[in-house]
């Protein structure tokens, strides 16, 4: 489904600011994979994330999603295959729209624009339809600008959003980081049930320990532009994050870095 | 005065067009669009010259309307490809235009004296005994009776069509993710829209819509000059801002509406501006400017009235509350 070869980028090259952001990643996933991804600050998960979007375009290496080469494609011609979902509530939504039409927006990601209506009647019911398995009551709010909806609200429809047109590729980028503990529990367990009913390949970068424990099928730990870890199946059923720690720590021989991934 | 202000509607409602157009760059794509006082006259030559020349007066202003789409299309090809900041491609474009424009008319000024306009044309299909009925109104009251009426008639119709279409474009799945571009770009990229080709397009529609407006007055008018786009992007800035004060902006049909009705209420304002005693023709530019400023600062004035109000109020209940226990 998802191929990552050799994939390599360096940042600011030969500047005293040079960063290896990734270096020789490779990275297979299978369909409906659900994998999850951690790592410390610049661990080089975002780099990732947007080598596989199409947002950077890697110095050397490959991308390829269900057997077609994307690397060098933009991200606009690149978004066929992959569905979204960014750290910033804000930044998934068109906030001066309307709910449907933010709906239309999606709709239309797997389609040629044209000039017909975006929203009609049998779009209308579908879009409710979809929106009350979120059950935030959001499908009698069709006509409520974006901008309305709380941060929860909106991160669940960005997620809705992203996956009703049930898409090759699913990218979480710490979708529920910018969230209080309860709204980052309901959009974890939206998560959860939408991967599931749709059988969607999907990475997820997570800062928190214990998601990416909870979550998927497979966990990779990054650092410095590496994988460092890859466990899947079985193994990963019975990981905590004691493992998780002893295992980095011996790989790298020095203490977890990162305050902000134990405490999570 | 009743004559004034009919002039002032007459011309207003052709300013609409115009009005739509800064709309649809300022409000719906948020790029500051200031080609307009270039391809404002860029319609204005095109057609003009293009009827001098023997061209009929429709096929002139389809002229204009194209002439008026590839600029805002190089407009927006400077800001997406080549990275110029919005604004300052924009500007760059405009100061191109004058003298592109002055290339397009050979002199600065065509006059289109004797010459066949959409308009004349329209005057000579128009049954005189309208005009005298609703002149007749005019005269009743002691006032000079306009010319004709087929102009504002054919202009209403022509602008709330153009209104209507836009209506239903902005809903479309093209027309939305020309919305969602203004709003959040890297959200609707994330959507396969190609964000490049939707500014060009949508800067391209605008100034289309600009120039066509530029043709219109250059018919009304009876001339088309190069200087005649001076300050245009303020005057079609006044209207949204005024339509949007007055009358709001909760969905897309009434802002489009208010946006029409602020272009003819902006043009009225001035009439009856410019018939105050120490102010002269040269001053129309001063006067925009303050309407602008006034359509800006007013509404946020009285919306702190309003609030210090309500506190005052709330405090005042709280007061008597705490008394009375």
């Amino acid at each position: 489904m998802l191929h990552v070869t050799d994939v390599s980028i360096t940042f600011n090259e030969g500047t005293p600011d040079e960063k290896k952001a990734l270096q020789d990643i490779n990275l297979e996933l299978q369909e409906g994979d659900f994998v999850t991804v951690i790592g410390s600050n610049g661990a080089g998960k975002s780099t990732l994330m947007n080598v596989i979007s199409g947002n950077l375009i890697p110095d050397i290496g490959e991308v390829v999603i269900s057997d077609e080469k994307v690397t060098m494609l933009p991200e606009f011609k690149r978004s066929q295959f992959i569905g979204r979902v960014f750290q910033d509530p804000m930044a998934g939504t068109a906030p001066s729209m309307t709910i449907e039409e933010n709906l239309a927006l999606a709709y239309s990601r797997i389609r040629k624009r044209k000039l017909i209506p975006g929203v009609n009647k049998q779009r209308k019911a579908e879009f409710r339809d979809h929106l009350s398995t979120l059950k935030l009551g959001l499908e009698d709010r069709l006509n409520a600008k974006v901008g309305l909806l709380s941060g929860g609200e909106r991160q669940a429809l960005s997620l809705l959003m992203a996956t009703f047109t049930n898409p090759n590729i699913l990218l979480l980028d710490e979708h529920t980081a910018a969230l209080d503990p309860s709204r980052a529990e309901l959009i974890t367990n939206l998560t959860k049930e939408v991967v599931e009913e749709y059988g969607l390949t999907t990475l997820m970068v997570t800062h928190n320990m214990q998601q990416a424990l909870d979550l998927g099928n497979r966990l990779i730990m990054m650092d410095k532009g590496q994988i460092i870890l890859d466990i899947r199946g079985e193994q990963k059923q019975k990981l905590t994050i004691e493992d998780l720690l002893k295992e980095f720590q011996r790989i790298r021989g020095q203490q977890f870095e990162s305050d902000r991934a134990v405490l999570g | 005065m009743l004559y004034a202000l009919f002039g002032a509607v007459e011309s207003g409602i052709i300013y609409a067009i115009m009005a739509l157009g800064v709309y649809l760059t300022f409000r719906v794509l948020d790029f500051p669009d200031l080609t307009v006082d270039g391809s404002f006259v860029t319609g204005a030559g095109v057609a003009a010259i293009s009827i001098v020349n023997g061209v009929s007066p429709i096929v002139a202003t389809l002229l204009a309307i194209a002439a008026g789409f590839l600029a805002g299309c190089v407009t927006g090809l400077l800001h997406t490809k080549g990275k110029i900041n919005a604004l300052l491609s924009g500007i760059l474009m405009m100061i191109a235009l004058y003298s592109i424009n002055l290339r397009i008319m050979g002199r600065p000024n065509v006059s289109l004296n004797n010459q066949d306009t959409i308009f004349s044309q329209l005057r000579e299909v128009w049954p005189v005994g309208i005009d005298e009925f609703l002149g007749g109104m005019f005269t009743a009251v002691g006032s000079r009776a306009p010319a004709t009426w087929v102009i504002v008639f054919f202009m209403i119709i022509v602008t709330l069509g153009i209104k209507f279409l836009a209506d239903y474009f902005l809903k479309t799945e093209v027309g939305l993710a020309l919305r969602a571009t203004g709003d959040n770009q890297r959200m609707i990229r994330s959507f396969s829209a190609n964000t490049d080709n939707l500014i060009i397009l949508g800067v391209g529609i605008s100034n289309a819509l600009v120039a066509l407006a530029g043709a219109l007055i250059a018919q009304l008018g009876g001339f088309a000059d190069a200087s005649m786009g001076i300050g245009m992007i303020v005057i079609g800035l006044a209207s949204v801002i005024i339509g949007e004060a007055l009358f709001g902006k909760r969905t897309i049909m009434i802002t489009t509406l208010a946006v029409v009705c602020g272009a003819v209420i902006y043009r009225i304002v001035v009439t009856i501006a410019l018939r105050v005693d120490f102010l002269d023709a040269g001053d129309m530019k001063m006067i925009t400017a303050f309407i602008v400023m006034l359509a800006l600062v007013a509404p946020r004035i009285m919306q702190a009235q309003k609030d210090k109000k309500r506190r005052l109020q709330k405090r005042a209940a709280l007061e008597q509350v705490r008394e009375g226990a």
